[in-house]
């Protein structure tokens, strides 16, 4: 889309464009191009000298056993996230749907939009801490043997609750504003027509809700990847044993602690590839709403 | 429709369920905040509030814990605070002249520009960390805010939504400015930053949470314990396991590490679901 009616000139446009290109080339395009080169490179354990080793870093991360382990732990770390917070987001707009006029309801349920990623895991670890956790304690008392500082599915699914908690706001925003573009005359015929609740919903109410639900699938997926290392990062610190250890965290602990610069930079590229799928997913859904809706 | 009877029951029953298992966690932490450590860690902790409310919140914002060097509390909110307007305000101020740049002029190149600005995008700092942190120390900015505040600001999503936005300006209006005599600085002082009132007020609650929220540039680039913000701070006082953990000034911590973002959103409530929501129309 383009405007028909535009001013003359090209040097105040420049001016106007200058610093948003300049943050942008030295903080994005620069570094950018540093990951990929470094992507590409080996350096001796001084940093002394470096040397072109093609795609070997890629070949040595893409064969780490602790590599794979770490996909598949953000596979299902992402996916249980992504499952958890939709179906408890639309779960919650479809009752408040149904029955909502105030407001305050919705104001509470916002709540966790606004908490960090790393002090929802602070909230998350204190219930379930096994010395003074009082969730941990009410676990043990009901024969559970709760440890996740031992047991590292247990650590899972701690680290899963807490990064789904603080997204169900967000997708319950979503699905709400969706279901009240649904006329409810529909609904209303369905039901005098015989429809149970079963049937109106999956087959009224959910159809036109199905462009949301893949868009926030994306959005979900691309949050419990990229933006939950607060949360590991203070519940569990990717452990025990590696079990919560998710791909971003591992490019930090990789290049950070362990200074291993060329295998960190090649889980960069691979997570910029990752996340570039994920964004072209996401704009081909954008752009079927702009045209269809 | 409003349901009646049965269904209606289910309804509110399934959302207090709700309701509770949001609040939870954050509750838990407000009782514990206005505990002493010793019935904290006499566990399991009581559910109702305890005497030291007050107490807990003075000396966690004036002296902080053991685990942050006494670093006190107030002090860090105030970095955090700086951090979140820095990049909440420095963000509009590079992305709505960028996006009326390419809107409203035609230029050589322009269609370039505006597909460099438009990748970043795609990928988030988290990516990109151990380069950009490298930059940031050849530029001389680890443990500054243009350091811990530029490479969260170069970012496509503001730009985007501006653009979406000058495109809904009539054409009417830019030939009435025209004839008018206006060129196109007066345009943007007089007409479109005015009409991007709400625009901008919706993003500036989704920036100024984004900036207040953030971890792990922040863990990165910044050591002394005078650019600490809360949220690390957090973190430091949780500790490795050597000193006993004060929770009971974690948890009023935590809390108050809500309250900015959790006041933003409320007092902003309508700007900012409308800015979550249509960002693309």
């Amino acid at each position: 889309m383009e405007r028909r009616v535009v001013f003359p000139g090209w040097l105040f446009p420049a001016l106007l464009l200058a610093p948003q290109l300049t943050v942008t080339f030295v903080f994005f395009f620069w570094p950018a191009g540093q990951a990929i080169r470094q992507s590409l490179q080996r350096s001796d354990a001084f940093g002394l000298s470096t040397r072109f080793v093609g795609l070997e870093n890629f070949a040595v991360v893409l064969a780490d056993p602790f590599y794979l382990a770490s996909v598949e732990v953000t596979l299902i770390f992402s996916l249980a996230v992504a499952f958890l917070a939709l179906a408890a987001g639309l779960l919650l707009a479809v009752m408040a749907d149904r029955v909502v006029r105030g407001t305050a309801f919705y104001k509470a349920v916002l709540l966790p939009y606004a908490v960090a990623p790393a002090v929802a895991g602070v909230l998350w670890l204190f219930l379930f801490n096994p010395s003074v956790g009082i969730v941990a304690a009410a676990l043990r008392r009901a024969g559970v043997d709760w440890n996740y500082l031992l047991n590292g599915r247990q650590a899972l699914l701690l680290v899963i609750l807490a990064a789904a908690w603080k997204q169900v706001s967000y997708n319950f925003l979503f699905f709400l504003a969706g279901l009240q573009a649904i006329p409810k005359t529909l609904v209303e015929a369905a039901a005098l027509d015989g429809a149970g609740a079963h049937r109106r919903f999956w087959g009224i109410v959910f159809p036109p809700l199905a462009p949301t639900s893949f868009f926030l699938l994306v959005v979900n997926i691309v949050y419990a990847f990229f933006d939950t290392f607060g949360i590991i990062h203070n519940v569990t610190q990717g452990g025990p044993a590696r079990a919560t250890e998710i791909l971003v965290y591992k490019v930090w602990y990789d290049g950070v602690v362990g200074l291993d610069l060329g295998g960190s930079a090649a889980q960069s590229a691979i997570l910029m590839a990752i996340v570039i799928a994920l964004t072209a997913l996401q704009f081909r859904f954008i752009e079927r709403r702009v045209h269809y809706a | 429709m409003v349901s009646s009877g049965k269904s209606a029951w289910v309804a509110h029953a399934v959302l207090l369920l709700g309701l509770a298992v949001v609040l939870f966690p954050v509750y838990v932490a407000f009782v514990a905040s206005s505990l002493p450590l010793a019935d904290i860690l006499d566990a399991p902790m009581t559910l109702f509030p305890g005497p030291d409310l007050v107490a807990n919140y003075r000396n966690a914002l004036a002296r902080g814990t053991a685990g942050t060097n006494a670093q006190p509390v107030a002090a860090m909110m105030l970095s955090s605070l700086v951090m979140a307007l820095a990049i909440a305000i420095g963000k509009i101020a590079i992305s709505l002249p960028s996006a009326y740049a390419v809107v409203f002029f035609r230029f050589p190149l322009r269609r370039l520009c505006f597909w460099a600005i438009f990748v970043t995008l795609m990928l988030p700092v988290e990516v990109r960390i151990i380069p950009t942190y490298k930059i940031a120390a050849d530029l001389g900015l680890i443990d500054t805010y243009p350091g811990l505040v530029l490479p969260l600001i170069a970012s496509a999503t503001a730009t985007l939504l501006f653009r979406q936005f000058f495109l809904t300006i009539p054409d009417e209006l830019v030939e009435a400015a025209k004839i008018d005599g206006a060129g196109p600085w007066r345009f943007l002082v007089h007409m479109v930053i005015p009409l991007s009132r709400t625009n901008i007020a919706a993003l500036f609650v989704i920036l100024f949470i984004y900036g207040w929220n953030q971890y792990l540039w922040p863990l990165l680039v910044t050591n002394s314990p005078a650019m600490t913000t809360i949220i690390i701070g957090i973190r430091q006082m949780i500790g490795n396991g050597d000193a006993q953990t004060e929770w009971h000034l974690v948890m009023a911590t935590a809390l108050l590490a809500l309250l900015p973002p959790i006041a933003v959103v409320l007092a902003a409530q309508r700007w900012f679901v409308k800015g979550l929501i249509e960002p693309e129309k």
